[in-house]
C-alpha cells in the first residue's frame, strides 16, 4: 500500500470554521418567516394517572391561539424497537412532565400562557419507582397492554408484567463453575440516572404544506429513523415517505439524546393539523432534562467465582434496569449490554438476565456509552475487589482474565482483533502503576485505580449506510451522507478517507449536514459505528468514482487501467512515468478524442455498506447463536486521584486512557473524543446526579442544580492514547470510539478511592460528601448514607 | 409596553422596538437576526449567549433589552481585527471546539480575557471562562488554543 497522505493525520476539522465564525446553522438559527407558529405543551404533574376529562374551551378563547390539540386528534403511536408511546398521551399519564396537550399559537408567549388554561383532571395512580419494585408480581401494571405492542424480533416483553424486555443469557453451567472456584463473591451496585445534557436543547419546526407533504427541521442525529418513524405514526393519514423530508442543521451536541424520535414527533404531527404554516417546538432547559430520554438507572447484582491463581470460573450477572415510563429505545440498552455483561474478560461459565422494567420515571434511553458506564461501574468494581480477596494485583488479575482475539464470546461468536493487552500496559505505565505515591498535605491521600472497557455498536443487524460522491469542475468534491455531525468530527473524517483514495485534500472537500430529499440512506448516528459503517460506504463511493476514472483514462488513452494510480488530483501510470492528467482537466468535462466528440462526463461515486454477517438470531433462553454485535472496541483508563481525608473532596491530577480506535483516522479527533468523554465521565462520577421526589418529580431540571463540568473542573493532566490493531472490515482498519471514553471512568474512580482510603463506594455518584461519611466511620461505603437519604436512589 | 431603544451594535447605530419585558438575547436573534448568542439555559447558567456590552462579558439572557439603550454591543460577527483573527487560527490549529455551540460565548469570553491580559497561563483562562460550559471537549483543546505563545 502507498504511504497514507491524509488518514491518519490531525487534518484541520472542514466544520472548525463555521463553527468559530458564528456561521454554523442550529435549528433555532433558521428563519421561518412570520407565518411560523409555535406550540407548548401541557405536562402531566403525576407519574401515573388516568385521564379523566380534559377541557380546552378556555384555552381556545384566548387571542392568537390557533388550536388545542389533545390525545383524541393524534392517536397514533411510534417508537424504534417497540412502539410504546404515543405522540400525546391517550388515556393515562406514566411520567411527570408527560405531553398531555398541545397548543399552537401565533408566538411563543401565547403558546404558554394558553397551556396554563387547560384544565385537565386526572384519577391518580400508585407510582412505582423503583424497578425491583416494578419486577413484584403484585406491582401495578404501568402498560397494561403491552402484550400487544409490536416490537423487534430479538425483545422479549412479558405480557400482564412490567417487564418490558429480558435479556437471558445461559454459557457454560453456572453451578460447575462455581463449584470449581476457591472464592465466591457477590454483591450489589446502584447507578443512578444522568442527563445528557447537550448545550443545545431539542427542537423542531414541522411545514404540511398545501400539497401535503411533510418537512421537519430537526436538531437530531437520526434524520432517516427520524423519517421512517415519522411516516409510520403518520400513515393512518395518508402519509407515505416520500412525503415525508427531514431537514437537519448542526447539532448542539448529542450524546444519544438526540437519537431516535422523542419530542421531534411533535413537529409533523401537529403541522398536520395546521396545514400550511410551519409550527416550531423548542424545548426549554426543564423539558430538556425531563422530557427527551435521560439515561436509565440500574440495580446491578454480580457473583464472581474465581481460582486462587486469579482465573475466572463463573459469573451470576443479575442487571434490573430502570428503563421509564416508554422503553421504545432504552430496552435495547437492556439488550445490547445485557450480551456484553461479561466485560472483556474470557469466561467460561456465565449466566446473565438483563432485564428491562418500565417504571414510572421517564423515559430511559440511548446516552453515550449505550448501557456499558453503568453495567461496568459495578464489574469493574467488583474485579478490583476479588483480586485484593484473592491477594493479586487487580492489573495482573484483569491481563489474566482479558479476552483475546479469536476467543468465543458469550453468545459464541468470536472476539475481533483488538489491543486490549497494550492498553492495559500503556495506561498502567503512565500513571506508575505499582508505585505508592503520598500527598504533601498530610489531610490527603493518593489512590490509583484502573478499569477496563469494552463497548459493541448496538445497533440492528441491517443497519446500512450510503454515500453519494461527486465531483466539481476544479476537482473539488461533494460528499452526500446523512450520517449526522454532531461534534465528533464526522464531516471531517469521511473527507479524510474519500481525499485519501481520490488523492484530495479534504481541504477541497465539502461534507454537508443531511436533506433526506437529497442524501441517501443512513440508520443513525449513532453506537459508534459512523466512521466504521459510513467510512466504509464513502470509501465505496470514492473507490466507484476512481474505477470509473481509471476506466475512462483507458478507454481514451488505451493505458491498461491496473496500471492507473492517482496522486495529487491527476492521474498517474506505473508504466509511463512521464504521464499526468490532472482531474480537474477532464471530471466535469470529459475527454476530446480526435474528432472533437466527447468521452466520459461528470464523475459520480456510489457507496453502500451493510454488515452482512450481522444476525440477532439465537436461543431465547440462552442467547447462543447470531451474531448480534458487529465488533469491540476495547480500552482501559487509569487515574492518580488526590483525595482530601476531612471533605471527601477529589482532585484528578493524572489520567491515562487508551483505546484500541483499529485507525485513527484523525487522531487530533481522537485525542479530542478521549479528552471530553473523560471529563463527561468524571462528573457522572463525583457529582452529577438526577434528583426526584417521592412524587417523581424531578428535583433538579437545571444547571445550577445539575452540575455539569467548567473550565475548573478539567482534571491536572489528561494523556489520551491511541491503540491502532486494525478492524478488518474497517475502512483503512478503523473502529469507532466516540462513547467509549467514559465508559471506564466511574469505576476506574472507585477503584482509586479504595486504593487511597481503603473504602468501598457501590452506588455512583461517587460524591464527596459519601466519601467523609465512609471515612467518618462506616467502612461498610455508603450503606447508612443511602438509607437516609430522602430522594430516589435509583 | 412598547419602546423604541438606540444602540451600537457590531459598530453600527441600530434602533429597535421593544417591549419593557423583552430580553436582550431575543432581541438581537428574533427582531435583528444576530444567531451567534445561543439560549442554552434561559438562567445565566450556560453561557452560550455571552455578549459584550461596553467591553464587558454579559450573558444576554438576564439583560432586558431596554437596558442595552444608549449602550455599545458586540457579539461574534462584529469581532474583527488582527487580534482575532490570530486567536481563530489557534482555534482552527487546536481543533478546539467540538458541536460549535458554546463556541461564540467562548470565544466572547477569551476575546475580554485576552485584552486584559495577553498572554494568561491555563489556570487564568480556567477562572476567565468558568462561566461558559462547554459538554464535548473537555475544555482542554480550548484552554491549548487561548494559551499557545506561537
Amino acid at each position: 500500500m502507498e504511504k497514507l497522505k491524509f488518514v491518519g493525520k490531525p487534518e484541520t476539522r472542514i466544520d472548525e470554521l463555521d463553527k468559530i465564525s458564528g456561521a454554523a446553522t442550529f435549528i433555532d438559527d433558521i428563519n421561518f418567516g412570520p407565518d411560523l407558529l409555535f406550540a407548548a405543551v401541557v405536562e402531566s404533574p403525576h407519574a401515573h394517572a388516568l385521564i379523566k376529562k380534559i377541557d380546552v374551551s378556555r384555552a381556545l378563547k384566548l387571542p392568537g391561539v390557533v388550536k388545542v390539540v389533545t390525545g383524541k386528534d393524534l392517536p397514533y403511536k411510534f417508537g424504534l424497537y417497540m412502539k410504546d408511546r404515543y405522540i400525546l398521551a391517550q388515556e393515562r399519564v406514566r411520567f411527570v412532565g408527560e405531553q398531555v396537550a398541545a397548543v399552537i399559537a401565533r408566538d411563543p408567549k401565547t403558546a404558554m400562557k394558553a397551556v396554563k388554561l387547560v384544565d385537565v383532571q386526572y384519577k391518580p395512580l400508585k407510582p412505582i419507582f423503583s424497578p425491583v419494585e416494578a419486577l413484584e408480581k403484585k406491582a401495578i401494571l404501568i402498560h397494561p397492554d403491552l402484550g400487544g405492542y409490536p416490537h423487534v424480533p430479538w425483545f422479549f416483553p412479558k405480557g400482564d408484567t412490567n417487564i418490558a424486555h429480558w435479556r437471558k443469557i445461559r454459557k457454560g453451567d453456572t453451578n460447575k463453575g462455581f463449584a470449581e472456584a476457591d472464592l465466591v463473591f457477590e454483591d450489589t451496585y446502584r447507578v443512578p440516572r444522568y442527563s445528557h445534557c447537550a448545550l443545545e436543547v431539542h427542537g423542531a419546526v414541522g411545514l404540511y404544506d398545501l400539497s401535503g407533504r411533510i418537512t421537519v427541521w430537526a436538531a437530531s442525529q437520526s434524520p432517516y429513523t427520524q423519517r421512517n418513524l415519522f411516516a409510520e405514526a403518520l400513515a393512518p393519514l395518508g402519509i407515505t415517505h416520500k412525503d415525508v423530508r427531514v431537514i437537519t442543521p448542526y447539532v448542539g451536541g448529542g450524546f444519544g439524546g438526540k437519537a431516535g424520535v422523542t419530542m421531534e414527533i411533535l413537529a409533523p404531527a401537529l403541522a398536520t393539523l395546521v396545514k400550511g404554516s410551519p409550527v416550531k417546538v423548542l424545548w426549554s432547559r426543564e423539558q430538556e432534562f425531563y422530557n427527551t430520554y435521560q439515561r436509565l438507572g440500574l440495580h446491578n447484582r454480580i457473583k464472581l467465582g474465581v481460582k486462587k491463581d486469579g482465573t475466572i470460573t463463573a459469573l451470576d450477572n443479575e442487571l434490573i434496569w430502570d428503563a421509564g415510563a416508554y422503553v421504545e429505545y432504552g430496552a435495547n440498552v437492556v439488550n445490547a449490554t445485557g450480551l456484553s455483561s461479561t466485560g472483556p474478560y474470557r469466561i467460561h461459565h456465565v449466566k446473565i438476565d438483563s432485564i428491562c422494567m418500565y417504571t414510572n420515571l421517564p423515559p430511559g434511553g440511548p446516552y453515550r456509552g449505550f448501557g456499558y458506564s453503568e453495567m461496568l461501574f459495578g464489574l469493574e468494581s467488583h474485579i478490583n475487589r476479588v483480586a485484593a480477596k484473592l491477594g493479586i494485583d487487580p492489573v495482573l488479575f484483569r491481563k489474566k482474565n482479558a479476552i483475546k482475539a479469536g476467543d468465543k464470546l458469550v453468545y459464541g461468536a468470536e472476539m475481533n482483533p483488538n489491543g486490549l493487552i497494550e492498553a492495559i500496559d500503556r495506561v498502567a505505565k503512565e500513571i506508575r502503576w505499582g508505585k505508592k505515591e503520598r500527598s504533601k498535605d498530610p489531610d490527603k491521600v493518593i489512590g490509583k485505580g484502573m478499569a477496563l472497557c469494552w463497548k459493541a455498536p448496538a445497533m440492528p443487524p441491517n443497519a446500512s449506510s450510503c454515500a453519494y460522491l461527486k465531483f466539481n469542475e476544479d476537482a473539488s468534491i461533494n460528499i452526500m451522507i446523512s450520517a449526522m455531525e454532531i461534534g465528533q468530527g464526522l464531516l471531517t473524517v469521511i473527507a479524510q478517507i474519500a481525499g485519501e483514495i481520490l488523492s484530495v485534500s479534504p481541504s477541497k472537500i465539502r461534507v454537508e449536514t443531511p436533506d433526506t430529499d437529497r442524501n441517501p440512506y443512513e440508520w443513525q448516528t449513532v453506537a459508534s459505528h459512523i466512521t466504521w459503517g459510513c467510512g466504509n460506504a464513502v470509501k465505496m463511493a470514492a473507490e466507484d468514482a476512481r474505477r470509473q476514472i481509471f476506466e475512462l483514462i483507458e478507454r481514451t488513452h488505451h493505458l491498461k487501467k491496473e496500471d492507473l494510480y492517482l496522486e495529487e488530483e491527476q492521474v498517474k501510470c506505473r508504466t509511463k512515468p512521464d504521464f499526468k492528467l490532472p482531474l480537474k482537466d477532464f471530471i466535469i468535462s470529459g475527454i476530446m478524442a480526435k474528432d472533437g466528440t466527447f468521452k466520459g462526463g461528470p464523475v459520480l461515486g456510489r457507496g453502500m455498506f451493510m454488515p452482512e454477517f450481522a444476525s440477532t438470531v439465537s436461543d431465547p433462553e440462552t442467547s447462543q447463536g447470531g451474531h448480534p454485535h458487529v465488533h469491540y472496541t476495547v480500552g482501559a483508563a487509569g487515574v492518580i486521584l488526590e483525595i482530601d481525608k476531612e471533605s471527601g473532596k477529589m482532585r484528578i491530577l493524572k489520567v491515562a486512557e487508551a483505546l484500541d480506535a483499529g485507525k485513527a483516522i484523525n487522531p487530533d479527533l481522537v485525542r479530542a473524543q478521549i479528552s471530553g468523554g473523560i471529563l463527561q465521565g468524571a462528573a457522572t462520577a463525583l457529582y452529577e446526579d438526577m434528583r426526584f421526589d417521592n412524587k417523581g418529580k424531578l428535583l433538579n431540571p437545571n444547571f445550577t442544580d445539575y452540575k455539569i463540568p467548567t473550565f475548573m473542573e478539567t482534571p491536572e493532566e489528561i494523556v489520551p492514547i491511541i491503540i491502532e490493531v486494525a478492524q478488518p472490515d474497517g475502512p483503512f482498519g478503523a473502529r469507532g470510539i466516540g462513547e467509549h471514553p467514559m465508559i471506564p471512568i466511574a469505576p476506574m474512580i472507585a477503584n482509586a478511592i479504595e486504593d487511597g482510603l481503603g473504602i468501598r463506594i457501590r452506588s455512583m455518584p461517587l460524591t464527596a460528601e459519601k466519601v467523609a461519611l465512609a471515612v467518618a466511620g462506616n467502612k461498610e461505603g455508603c450503606r447508612m448514607k443511602q438509607g437516609s437519604v430522602s430522594f430516589i436512589l435509583l | 409596553m412598547k419602546q423604541v431603544i438606540n444602540f451600537t451594535l457590531n459598530n453600527e447605530k441600530r434602533s429597535v422596538e421593544v417591549e419593557t419585558g423583552d430580553i436582550l438575547l431575543n432581541v438581537l436573534r428574533d427582531k435583528i437576526g444576530i444567531k451567534s448568542p445561543k439560549c442554552g439555559c434561559d438562567r445565566g447558567d450556560c453561557g452560550a449567549c455571552t455578549i459584550l456590552i461596553n467591553g464587558k462579558s454579559v450573558r444576554s439572557c438576564l439583560v432586558l433589552a431596554v437596558e442595552a439603550d444608549d449602550q455599545d454591543i458586540i457579539t461574534l460577527e462584529g469581532l474583527k481585527g488582527k487580534e482575532i483573527e490570530r486567536l481563530k487560527k489557534k482555534f482552527l490549529k487546536f481543533n478546539s471546539f467540538q458541536c460549535g455551540f458554546c463556541s461564540p460565548g467562548v470565544i466572547i469570553s477569551a476575546v475580554e480575557l485576552l485584552k486584559k491580559n495577553p498572554r494568561p497561563d491555563a489556570e487564568e483562562v480556567k477562572e476567565a471562562l468558568a462561566g461558559n460550559l462547554c459538554r464535548c471537549t473537555g475544555y482542554t483543546s480550548i484552554i491549548r488554543a487561548i494559551t499557545d505563545p506561537s
